[in-house]
């Protein structure tokens, strides 16, 4: 069974979006994504600065088998990315809610977060997956 | 629900992930795709390769019949128990299917077909069988593990009992019947090893037994990582029935000699060779980081465009390669059109890397 924090948001495309202190958003893929998708071997983050709207694809990860898109879960202003990724893609195997972090966002509307699954929500969506 | 090999519980009470490959329910990987690849370059890793079928050719003119369905001459085969890698080529030169044969006796021969392809490469067979009086049989009684490695073959003939000693004397490129089970020492990832049929029954108990003496269980993606970096074609992937193996990169493979052998498919490629064969398959290194993958666009300045057949990341090189189709004239650069970006990318020659080395810069 995967795990699935209860302190995160997340889409049902399988990204994680945590509110920091600060007012931003980090986002990452979920355990259960990065358990299907196998060792990853690249991961294309976006640029800082560069402004998202919710739902679009904002980084790739790509793993041995296939590229995929990583969505962002809110709308706003890319102010960080995880550089780790681009030398050590396997982080995100290894500690996808912690050193396996996408990039950062400062969302431009804070009640994007509230449309976002809890982890309830999230859980019966991987499950509906499995079957 | 596809079709099952003998040691699909074995596989899914091991963890592992299966998916879909050619109508078969197939391991992808057991947890790490580049573990399972790093142990075949380094020590020893099995497949289930049970979703391929073994096809026995017999009858007084199985030579001749052979001879004619293949692109590749079987009358290079002087001794028992030789193999020759072959493409069977429909009328307009196009591959129906890449295969390996063996010739066991002047009567007897097995020939070896992909799974996607089975049902279509027994009907060819039998298309031809009756003008020369053979039997075909599929071997669907025989389940198939492929153990490879630098460490595979030892470890193989270890398990072997009496049998053990006469399995290390197998020479590459042959293979030889050892009590119930058929023995030969070939693969498809570049590493020496060996490729086993036995009684479906027994299937289970040898790969527990494998498994036992520290052979890794290694699903589909290793496969496939492993065969790229030893530059070996995948059927569906780098040629079809709508390209040559003169555009596939397997000129190799076709005996133009003796000019009187009249093949499947002959004229065809008699035609392509005195026009000029248009494309050619040539391997890819992708000089920046990112990951090449089949259908992306290869742009050859000048020239004009190609298309990568595969592409992977190579956990060997830890870059990443492709098989690519361009056109003749392509020197020893490109670029590769990712995501709306074109990124360079290196010409080199197969294979990428051969019994652990890294065979290109």
């Amino acid at each position: 069974m995967s795990s699935i924090p209860a302190d995160l948001k997340y889409l049902e495309s399988h990204e994680w979006a945590r509110l920091e202190s600060d007012g931003t958003v980090t986002v990452g893929i979920s355990d259960h994504a990065q358990s299907a998708l196998g060792d990853l071997v690249f991961v294309e983050v976006p640029e800082i600065g560069k402004t998202v709207e919710k739902g679009a694809a904002t980084a790739v990860v790509e793993s041995v088998k296939a590229a995929s898109d990583v969505y962002s879960p809110v709308s706003g202003e890319i102010v960080a990315v995880n550089e780790a990724l681009s030398g050590s893609p396997e982080l995100v195997n290894q500690d996808p809610y912690g050193q396996g972090w996408l990039f950062k966002v400062k969302p431009s509307d804070t009640a994007e977060l509230g449309q976002l699954l809890d982890a309830g929500a999230y859980e019966k969506v991987v499950e509906k997956e499995a079957h | 629900m596809g079709h099952k090999t003998p040691l699909f519980d074995t596989h899914t009470a091991a963890g592992a992930r299966m998916v879909d490959f050619g109508g078969w329910d197939m391991p992808v990987h057991y947890g790490s795709q580049i573990e399972e690849h790093h142990a075949v370059r380094r020590d020893a890793g099995m497949f289930d390769v049970s979703h391929m079928l073994a096809v026995d050719v017999t009858g007084a003119r199985a030579r001749e019949f052979l001879r004619y369905v293949l692109a590749n001459d079987v009358a290079k085969l002087k001794e028992p128990g030789k193999a020759l890698y072959s493409c069977m080529l429909n009328e307009r030169g196009g591959v129906v299917d890449d295969l390996i044969v063996y010739y066991l006796s002047d009567t007897s021969w097995r020939v070896v077909v992909n799974a996607g392809t089975r049902d279509k490469d027994l009907a060819w067979l039998q298309r031809f069988a009756g003008t020369y009086g053979v039997d075909i049989r599929p071997r669907t009684d025989l389940a198939m593990v492929a153990v490879q490695g630098p460490q595979a073959r030892s470890k193989v003939a270890n398990l072997l009992g009496e049998h053990g000693a006469a399995a290390l004397e197998i020479k590459t490129f042959y293979g030889r019947e050892l009590g119930r089970y058929f023995v030969s020492r070939t693969g498809y990832t570049g590493e020496d090893g060996f490729e086993i049929m036995l009684p479906a029954g027994e299937v289970a108990a040898f790969w527990q037994a494998l498994k036992s003496a520290g052979v890794r269980e290694c699903g589909l993606g290793a496969r496939d990582t492993l065969r790229l970096e030893a530059g070996m074609n995948l059927y569906g992937n780098d040629m079809d029935e709508n390209v040559t193996p003169l555009e596939s990169g397997l000129t190799w493979t076709v005996a133009f000699d003796p000019s009187d052998r009249d093949f499947v498919g002959r004229v065809a490629l008699e035609e392509q060779r005195k026009a000029g064969v248009a494309r050619k398959l040539v391997g890819l290194v992708l000089e920046d980081r990112g990951v090449l993958r089949s259908h992306q666009k290869v742009v050859v300045e000048g020239i004009g465009e190609g298309e990568i057949t595969s592409g992977t990341f190579s956990p060997t090189m830890e870059r990443s390669i492709a098989f690519a189709r361009v056109p003749a004239a392509t020197g020893d650069r490109v670029q590769v059109d990712i995501r709306g970006k074109l990124l360079p990318a290196r010409v080199v020659k197969f294979p990428f890397v051969r019994n652990g080395k890294v065979l290109v810069q």
